[in-house]
């Protein structure tokens, strides 16, 4: 179980801050009922928008990573609260403090090498060449500069550190 | 209005290089003033960077967006992912001088800084408010008669309040651009459900994602189309792969064709499938270029 000692003090601070927005809800469900993601997980926005910021628990919530992001909860609540935007605070919280999946992680490796999310691969060189396109596109992958000035960016912002140096904890699935 | 500036982001360029070819080849067919945004990166994705560090995500959205600027040229992105990030990040800049500043200083270790005086544009909604599906519709040398499942995704039109294109739980300009080039759209329950890929759960929760996908599927064979047509290279692989991926999960068939804006735009100016990456050799894409021929002939 999570607890003040194991994130220190200043966590729920910032949780708080995160979730101000959220003590005007009402509880009245429309976000969950909204939610594509609720028909087939256990996620359950109504209650996370109820204990967010009350809780260090919340970063540890599995929960927080089953949102597609799609909005259809924030766009309904007559309340008018940003829930994604509360819901996206919370996460990168929950990040800093070492809640990062496996398949994230890799995701962010290969922007840090690559400058991409998805790197070109061969089947697709090929498949630019085959098409009358450049073998690599105008992006980064042809610029080594940009990549440069781009690996100076994620260095500048801590970035890099935040995914190689920080120790892994597990998200848990309370359901 | 400024001449465009066209930013590929990852999946498009490095995955789906048909989708590049065929936007190029439609806006120089439509005349549309639009240059290469030579060594942008990553958007940053919105799912998982925006998810995991703000001024990260915030910092090299920037830098793309100066890119775009120093060409003095407004930025045209052909994937509902980049967009959010690009126009979430544009007005972040905009009206944000905290956040500007903070993202300046980061900008300076490599001589740039972001000015914020360019707009970030979707395709969709650049073609429909900029030329109008009359417009579009003169412009076409071979109509569609086919019946068309239209997938908006979220990040076209939500959240709302940043967008400014409508209300959400009905809108009808991508159906309107997809009627110009001859075809119906037809309409399905669940229309304006996700993918189910957003926020890192393809990534991290793909069983769980495609279940979101297979029912969205479900709804959209039930209204017999000859295609599903979509505005994002990351609903596109949803939607596209996805089938075959739910057909191993659930062994659940589905063969139904799936083309991007631009691919179908391309097919309706008189562009091949070959040219516009639509693969024939496989089964379902041939017989829906079969389909297409056919109509020519009668
Ligand atoms: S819709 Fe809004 S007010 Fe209603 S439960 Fe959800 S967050 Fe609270
Ligand atoms: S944004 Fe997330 S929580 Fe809200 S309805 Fe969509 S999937 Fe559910």
């Amino acid at each position: 179980m999570t607890d003040m000692k194991k994130f220190g003090t200043g966590i729920l601070d910032e949780l708080k801050n995160a979730s101000i927005d959220a003590s005007k809800c009402m509880q009245c469900g429309v976000c969950s009922a909204s939610c594509p993601s609720g028909r087939h997980t256990t996620l359950n926005i109504r209650k996370l928008v109820r204990i967010a910021g009350k809780t260090n628990d919340i970063l540890s919530n599995e929960e927080l990573w089953m949102c597609t992001t799609c909005y259809n909860c924030q766009e309904r609540c007559p309340r008018n609260i940003n829930i994604v935007d509360i819901l996206l605070d919370i996460r990168a919280i929950s990040v800093h403090q070492g809640f990062i999946h496996p398949e994230h992680r890799v995701v962010c490796e290969m922007l840090l090498e690559y400058g991409h999310a998805v790197p070109i691969n061969e089947k697709n060189r090929k498949e630019r060449v085959n098409l009358g396109l450049e073998e690599l596109p105008e992006t980064v992958h042809k610029y080594e500069d940009g990549l440069e000035e781009v690996k100076t960016l994620l260095a500048s912002c801590g970035f890099g550190k935040l995914i190689k140096h920080t120790e892994s904890r597990v998200t848990e699935d309370k359901t | 209005m400024k001449g465009l500036s066209l930013f590929l982001g990852c999946l498009v360029p490095n995955r789906y290089p048909g989708i590049e070819l065929a936007t190029k080849l439609c806006l120089a067919k439509l005349d549309i003033d639009c240059t290469d945004l030579a060594g942008a990166s990553c958007c940053p994705a919105p799912g998982v960077f925006r998810s995991f560090d703000r001024t990260t995500w915030l910092t090299l959205a920037s830098r793309n967006i100066e890119l775009s600027e120093k060409m003095e040229r407004d930025m045209l992105t052909i994937c509902n992912g980049c967009f959010s990030t690009l126009a979430d990040a544009n007005h972040s800049i905009k009206e944000d001088d905290f956040a500007k500043k903070e993202v300046n200083e980061h900008l300076k270790k490599i001589g740039k800084e972001v000015k914020g005086n360019i707009d970030v544009r979707h395709i969709i909604e650049f073609l429909y408010e900029e030329y109008g599906p009359e417009k579009i519709a003169s412009y076409v040398e071979r109509q569609l008669d086919i019946r068309v499942a239209v997938h908006y995704g979220c990040h076209l039109i939500k959240p709302t309040k940043d967008r400014g294109l409508g209300n959400f739980e009905r809108p009808t300009f991508f159906d309107e651009l997809v009627t110009a080039l001859g075809a119906t759209s037809i309409e399905y329950p669940d229309k304006m459900a996700c993918c189910g890929a957003g926020g890192g759960v393809r990534a991290s929760m793909k069983e769980k994602s495609l279940e979101m996908t297979e029912a969205k599927l479900s709804r959209i064979k039930e209204a017999e189309v000859d295609c599903i047509v979509n505005s994002c290279p990351f609903c596109h692989m949803q939607l596209g792969e996805g089938q075959s991926e739910i057909k191993e999960q659930m062994e659940i068939e589905y063969d139904i064709p799936v083309l991007h804006y631009t691919q179908l735009l391309g097919l309706a100016l008189g562009f091949t499938a070959e040219m516009l990456g639509i693969d024939t050799n496989i089964e379902k894409n041939r017989k829906f270029m079969d389909l297409l021929d056919a109509e020519i002939e009668s």
